[in-house]
């Protein structure tokens, strides 16, 4: 029989309502089967922990007496530049940015030790921040100059905003070349010396949901250690690639753009991180309760790493020169046994991002939702799904005549 | 009793120009692997061995060592994980390249066995959020 979501939020409500993280469904799906476990499981929940690059925040300051307008100036958050295309006092930062005297990759490999990750990070923390900024003055805003500490107490509006996080699947990074290589998936040795992989496999959000049919625009999220909601799809949501006969995306596909109030979340689960020769970014902590309104829910959350396939890719060629072609497909059972064959050669793998964070993530949420602290949403327009024809495409250059 | 440790040595300016470990191997017969060597110029000397020999001729050596006025510190003291910043991501496993850090299959934990670290610093700046930290 069929749940709908404002059922199980009557039985949540009522602290009533079963739940179970996407990992320990696998076992109550093999001992009750899926018929039964269908009826009896309202909720499952889901985690992930890993670097998401495209994540930033918006800031409004508040006005200062003399008033300033920040919009077409230069502002900087502990060194660290934010964007001021936008009006008098808001700011939004990205979690790449870099102060403007960071040495980037001069010396190679960078290490990239503070950028606009560790101030979202130091700002959640409740630590005091500078702001530097230059304004060019008008009439109605005649200041130029402003230096202060700012506090996200203190300040009107601080929002996580990430326009691409949480991952349908993704590549896992070798080397085929002669020299170590410096990526945003971490160091890779040359002649195949290691595989880093980046998913929460079998927890992730988007696996467990993999035809978008619960996770859409509006879905409340745990985001960053408090309440967010789903956005948008991310950029470069790609639904149509290549599936398992159950559904499951074979390569990077789905993803979610991702909004939540900053003051409510938690430094424990958005860290500025550093990636060595690649730039700063920031780990990111999502959540995703799937409502179990059918069989075919609780199938979709009863996948297994050895279910999922992810493709293998030289990143000293394939990627760096956008070139099709994989080197193997692997599971994340076989990712997370250690080795994985490639090319005939057992490589050791290594995951970029945290599973028994991802763990702690789906239990905190399904502790909310025991608990009646959190309710499900129904979502207000689905994500483009595997049909949509919505599709990445590759920039397509053209000369700029004079 | 045989014995091997690994040990952090501090000479002194003075010192950088005596061949120090040369005694070592000479009147105590100990075995050495040089895992870090480095002289900070104007500065001190640093290197970090592996020391292998009989007990009581390493003490020996260890003693004549203090009393020409070298510093020894145990390397597993030196490099350490700080807890609170580690998120278990595992980007330091491949790493390193004694093994040191090793997944626990049951709780996908990443565990680190200082006892294994030579100190290279390999995993300091491959570690995202900068968990490891190295104390010469």
């Amino acid at each position: 029989m069929a749940k709908t979501i404002a059922e199980i939020n009557e039985k949540i409500k009522e602290g009533k309502a079963v739940v179970f993280t996407a990992e320990e469904i696998i076992d109550v799906a093999r001992e009750k089967g899926v018929k039964k476990a269908a009826q009896e499981v309202d909720v499952v929940t889901t985690g992930t922990f890993g670097i998401m690059c495209s994540s930033g925040a918006y800031f409004n300051i508040g006005h200062s007496t003399q008033r300033i307008k920040l919009g077409g100036g230069r502002a900087y958050l502990n060194d660290v530049p934010a964007y001021t295309g936008l009006a008098a006092v808001d700011l939004f930062l990205g979690a790449n940015a870099l102060p403007d005297d960071d040495p980037r990759n001069r010396i190679h490999p960078g290490e990239f030790i503070y950028g606009g990750g560790h101030v979202i990070e130091e700002l959640v923390a409740g630590k005091d921040v500078r702001l530097a900024a230059t304004a060019y003055g008008t009439d109605c805003y005649p200041r130029k100059r402003l230096e202060t500490l700012i506090n996200i107490k203190d300040i009107n509006e601080a929002v996580l905003f990430n326009v691409r996080n949480a991952y349908q699947n993704y590549n896992v990074a070798v080397n085929l070349s002669n020299k170590t290589i410096y990526t945003y998936m971490g160091v890779l040795k040359p002649h195949l010396g290691n595989a880093n992989y980046s998913s929460a496999g079998q927890l992730s959000p988007l696996f467990n949901d993999p035809y978008y049919r619960t996770i859409g625009i509006g879905t409340k999220i745990f985001l960053g250690g408090g309440i967010g909601f789903v956005a948008w799809q991310g950029t470069q949501h790609n639904p149509g690639v290549p599936r398992t006969e159950k559904g499951i995306p074979k390569e990077g596909a789905g993803t979610l753009a991702v909004i939540g109030d900053l003051k409510q979340m938690s430094p424990r689960w958005l860290v500025g991180s550093s990636v060595l020769g690649y730039g700063c970014s920031l780990t990111v902590g999502i959540g995703v309760p799937i409502p179990i309104l059918d069989e075919e829910m609780l199938e979709y959350t009863a996948v297994t790493d050895a279910d999922i396939y992810a493709p293998v890719i030289d990143y000293s060629d394939a990627f760096p020169n956008n070139k099709p072609g994989k080197l193997a497909e692997v599971t994340y059972a076989e990712l997370k046994s250690g080795r994985i064959k490639v090319n005939g050669k057992a490589v050791p793998t290594a995951s970029r991002s945290s599973y028994p964070r991802a763990v702690e993530i789906a239990a905190a949420l399904k502790e909310w939702i025991q608990t009646s602290k959190f309710l499900l949403t129904e979502s207000v327009q689905p994500l483009p799904g595997a049909e949509s024809g919505v599709g990445v495409k590759p920039l397509n250059e053209r000369p700029i005549e004079y | 009793m045989t014995v091997s440790k690994r040990i952090v040595l501090r000479f002194p300016r003075r010192l950088v120009e005596r061949p120090i470990v040369y005694r070592l191997v000479k009147d105590y017969d100990l075995e050495l692997n040089i895992l870090k060597a480095s002289i900070t110029p104007e500065e001190e000397g640093l290197l970090v061995l592996e020391l292998k020999g009989d007990q009581k001729e390493y003490d020996k050596g260890v003693d004549f060592l203090i009393k020409a006025g070298v510093k020894i510190q145990s390397l597993s003291q030196d490099v350490t994980r700080n807890e609170e910043r580690c998120n278990h991501c595992g980007a330091c496993i491949t790493v390193c390249p004694t093994g040191a850090f090793r997944v626990d299959p049951k709780t996908r934990e990443v565990l680190f066995d200082n006892e294994k670290c030579i100190a290279c610093g390999l995993c300091i700046p491959a570690c995202p959020p900068r968990a490891m930290e190295v104390h010469f």
